[in-house]
């Protein structure tokens, strides 16, 4: 009896901080319409901090508390939505998901970098004191979390309730275009609760800390279970998101509790909150189709066939020549670029083309891997089936989106991420606690591809025919209707279109393309185990892929390049690690708007170049082919002219002109 | 029976009634405006019709069957079709893909489930803007991209056509084209139900009008029944009165002005 009573209190305790954190991103999302992923990483970030002051600088607990909860925080907080999310929460959702990675990704490479690892505690509140019920001892610290969920339940009531600010809250929630016709300012609501928000998360992380221990993830990651209660009250509604969040914290304290240690059951205890996430997001009630076009999309520049053929010659030709050349290590690292590279392709198709996010795309290579090793077959037919039970997880995962989009398919992979790393992968049946599994290289029509140099050219013929097949797909009716898709959902459905089973196709899809990637991957290395799979590898992927360009596959290859280097980098220079994912999180803050990224940069240069010298070239050696015609390259294929301003091209200019109304009816 | 009927809709956002115990219908072969002050829910009674937005309380019959409880893309096979107000145009398409995007929709993914419909290059030559075709959608004019979905639409072969103020950005003569082509699209026999704040085009192609004020529909009738009612003139001159609300000043008095035109036009 008396266990069940202390199982509670700790439940509540938890509890309250999930409260405590939930709220702040409630707050958040539906003032601004930007869910922030790095909820979590501004609450790690924040316990950092109140060490920094309490214990390695000596102040005192009170002050050290005033000066993170009510001016680091809020500051932090007013700024990043003043310079970062200002804006996004009307753009496309899969823009505001990368910025807000980006933020997760940068927060964690800072803290490291400023706060190197070591074991670091901070101890609870009034440590010495607690209460007595029963036979249960209840911590002060306890009490105290308790207490303040309720006094900051009690203070957002009011606040929203009571106050003018907080009116215009509630009426920004609705409709921020209303609110600034009735002459409130949609800015300043959004400042303020960010600057709220930012404090909220900051408390809860700095209540958790004497107990989860000061952690860049585990902090970080905590905020999946903030977001599991905050899906309860379904973004919206504060009060269920308080019962949200106790009801997690009860449950999963039960969990510890009753759950066998042992077992196939044994590891659900750490996936109770991504469960409870993925169960409450398949459970939501359909979403109404947004009207209201999604804006600040740019088109995906699409080569001609010869163009890609060339150039997908051009670098098998390259991969061949470094092959024959290089050590088997500096191989390995190609192999590697090229499985990166194979993953971000299918990005390309998800977020590129269909405009969603997976968190997690690195699991789905994982899953294709762990296949492939456990079918033992190592041949195309084994490959192949790797890649379908991909797809089919894709798929299950996808099962949200039956009924929701976006956000709602990328918090699904994150559970999903988190289920693998924590629960699967690690299991018996797959690689097992800290295990390795064994994988053979491919063989091909019987021809068995023993050395790493031949199989890393098999490899890149692996991404040439991706790419070429994706961008076969782009062209045909597939590929316009996936664009029309993230264009306007609304004029889909209106025009006859069942989207519902289309995206999880295209999930699915994506997902065996990644699976792919992992089969091959596992017979380059030859030994796999989980550790190459985890959630936090797909996070600096997914910023890659759209720093270089999800909407292109030569984004792919360069990013598939760019994040084989990372780590080569980081072991290079290891006082660097932090840094470098600081300023790839950042990179992608910056550059998240324009999912074109730098392939596009690299596309323009190539192309000013060519017109500044490519007819001297030409001249100086006949054999080289004359581009086409400028002008049909410029409207259909140059992605050099920035796409939203190409309009004024040729049929335009033909016609008659037209009286633009002087506002578009809105 | 008509082909279209909306019966005591009401819809409620938060505390406001966007539409009001709303009843009209639509019938096949006609011309049906919907008009009304800004605000006054014609754009979520369109919603309504199509799915996008559930009613709180009442009905939608579509060809004798209710299908208030059906999803989207089911009442478009139906044989429903809307264009918007604020356009939906496939952006980073060119004209002419959003019209084929259309088309393999309407004919199923793979193409093999329904027969061929009406060519592309045809219905862009018929709404009148084959000369943009390999526009990007995203780069023409507001006129044209409303032309772009009504031709959209019409890859559908639709009965019922929802058309949310589709004449503007178009100019003088533009619009005249555009009435007739309104005539020939119902003498085929579909029931178009447009939205329009030109009051010329209303008064000339509709044989039918239904006025909304406050979400309630306060007027229905032939065109010449509406122009006189007096609760009509009222609901548009009662705004014309209240300078502080920019919104709506403007509106009115265009409508005024034709409003005498006309008076002075009828003998």
């Amino acid at each position: 009896m008396s266990s069940i009573l202390s199982f509670t209190i700790l439940g509540l305790f938890t509890g309250a901080a999930y409260a405590i954190a939930a709220s702040g991103l409630v707050l958040t999302y539906t003032t601004t319409r930007v869910f922030n992923i790095a909820h979590g990483a501004f609450g790690m970030v924040m316990a950092f901090t109140f060490w920094d002051f309490s214990q390695r600088q000596g102040m005192p607990t009170w002050l050290a508390l005033f000066l993170v909860l009510g001016v680091v925080a809020p500051g932090t907080g007013y700024l990043v939505q003043r310079f970062v999310t200002r804006g996004l929460g009307e753009g496309p959702v899969s823009v505001s998901l990368v910025v807000t990675v980006g933020l997760f990704v940068g927060l964690i490479g800072v803290a490291q970098y400023i706060w190197p690892p070591a074991p670091r505690t901070v101890p609870p509140f009034l440590p010495e004191s607690g209460l007595e019920i029963g036979d249960t001892y209840v911590t002060a610290h306890q009490i105290i979390t308790i207490a303040l969920s309720v006094v900051v339940a009690g203070l957002l009531y009011l606040l929203l309730n009571r106050t003018r600010i907080g009116t215009a809250m509630r009426a920004s929630v609705d409709n921020p275009v209303l609110l600034r016709l009735f002459g409130g300012n949609p800015d300043r609501v959004a400042s303020l609760s960010w600057a709220i928000g930012i404090s909220l998360a900051a408390l809860a992380g700095i209540l958790l800390t004497p107990v989860i221990g000061l952690s860049y993830y585990d902090l970080t990651l905590l905020v999946i279970n903030a977001y599991a209660a905050a899906m309860l009250g379904r973004l919206k509604s504060l009060p269920l998101t308080f019962v949200g969040a106790m009801g997690l914290g009860i449950l999963q304290s039960f969990a510890v509790a009753y759950l066998p240690t042992e077992g196939a059951l044994s590891g659900l205890r750490a996936v109770v909150p991504a469960l409870f996430l993925f169960v409450v997001i398949i459970l939501m009630p359909q979403a109404q189709l947004r009207i209201g076009q999604v804006k600040g999309i740019v088109s995906a520049p699409l080569p001609s066939l010869t163009k890609s053929l060339s150039w997908g010659a051009v670098l098998l030709v390259v991969v061949a020549l470094i092959a024959g050349v290089t050590s088997d290590a500096n191989l390995l690292l190609v192999g590697t670029a090229a499985t990166y590279a194979m993953v971000m392709l299918s990005l390309v198709l998800l977020t590129g083309y269909g405009g969603h996010v997976s968190l997690a795309q690195f699991t789905f290579a994982g899953v294709g891997a762990l296949a492939y090793a456990k079918l033992d077959e190592p041949n195309l037919y084994g490959l192949f089936l790797s890649a379908v039970i991909a797809a089919a997880v894709g798929a299950l995962v996808a099962l949200p989106v039956l009924r929701l989009t976006g956000l709602y398919l990328a918090l699904s992979t994150l559970a999903f991420g988190v289920l693998m790393d924590k629960m699967v992968f690690q299991a018996d049946f797959a690689f097992g606690f800290n295990g390795t599994l064994q994988a053979e290289r491919l063989s091909i029509l019987g021809h068995s591809i023993t050395s790493t140099s031949g199989y890393v050219v098999v490899m890149a013929v692996f991404f040439v025919l991706m790419a070429l097949a994706l961008l076969l797909l782009r062209r045909g009716v597939l590929g316009r209707l996936l664009i029309a898709m993230r264009d306007s959902p609304a004029a889909c459905g209106t025009l006859g279109l069942d989207m519902r089973w289309f995206r999880v196709g295209l999930v699915g899809l994506s997902a065996g393309m990644a699976g792919l990637a992992g089969g091959l991957f596992a017979g380059l290395r030859g030994t796999i185990g989980a550790a190459d799979f985890q959630l936090f590898n797909s996070l600096p992927l997914l910023l890659l892929a759209v720093v270089c360009g999800v909407t292109s596959v030569s984004g792919a290859a360069l990013g598939g390049i760019g994040l084989m280097l990372l780590p080569v980098l980081q072991s290079s220079r290891p006082e660097l690690a932090g840094l470098v994912f600081a300023v790839l999180g950042f990179g992608a803050v910056a550059l998240g708007r324009d999912p074109n990224g730098l392939a596009n940069l690299a596309f323009g240069i190539g192309h000013r170049l060519d017109k500044r010298f490519g007819d001297r070239i030409r001249r100086a050696v006949p054999v080289l082919p004359l581009p086409r015609s400028r002008a049909e390259d410029d409207v259909v294929l140059d992605p050099e002219v920035p796409l939203l301003t190409a309009p004024q091209s040729t049929a335009e200019s033909t016609a008659p002109p037209r009286e633009e109304p002087a506002h578009v009816a809105s | 029976m008509s082909l279209l009927e909306v019966d005591d809709v009401v819809v409620q956002f938060g505390g406001v009634t966007a539409v009001n115990h709303a009843s009209f219908v639509a019938e096949a072969g006609r011309i049906t405006g919907l008009i009304g002050p800004n605000g006054a829910g014609k754009t979520t009674c369109f919603n309504v019709i199509s799915g996008l937005q559930k009613p709180n309380q009442g009905k939608v019959r579509f060809d004798g069957r209710t299908i208030t409880r059906l999803p989207v893309h089911r009442r478009s096979r139906r044989g429903i079709a809307r264009t918007f107000q604020r356009l939906e145009a496939f952006g980073s398409l060119s004209v002419r893909d959003n019209v084929r995007v259309a088309r393999d929709i309407h004919r199923g993914v793979v193409g093999l489930v329904r027969p061929a419909s009406a060519d592309v290059d045809g219905l862009l030559e018929r709404v009148g803007i084959a000369a943009y075709a390999g526009e990007r959608a995203d780069s023409i004019p507001t006129g044209v991209a409303r032309l772009l979905e009504l031709a959209r639409c019409l890859a559908g072969d639709p009965q019922l056509l929802l058309l949310d103020e589709p004449s503007s950005g178009l100019d003088e003569s533009e619009t005249d084209e555009f009435g007739e082509l309104l005539a020939r699209l119902a003498a085929e026999g579909r029931a178009i139900l447009m939205v329009e704040h030109d009051m010329d085009l209303v008064m000339s192609v509709c044989d039918d009008i239904h006025v909304l004020d406050f979400g309630a529909v306060i007027a229905s009738g032939p065109p010449a029944e509406i122009r006189s009612n007096p609760q009509v003139q009222k609901a548009y001159l009662g705004y014309a009165d209240d300078p502080a609300d920019e919104t709506r000043v403007d509106l009115p008095a265009v409508e005024l002005t034709q409003e005498i035109r006309l008076e002075g036009a009828t003998p």
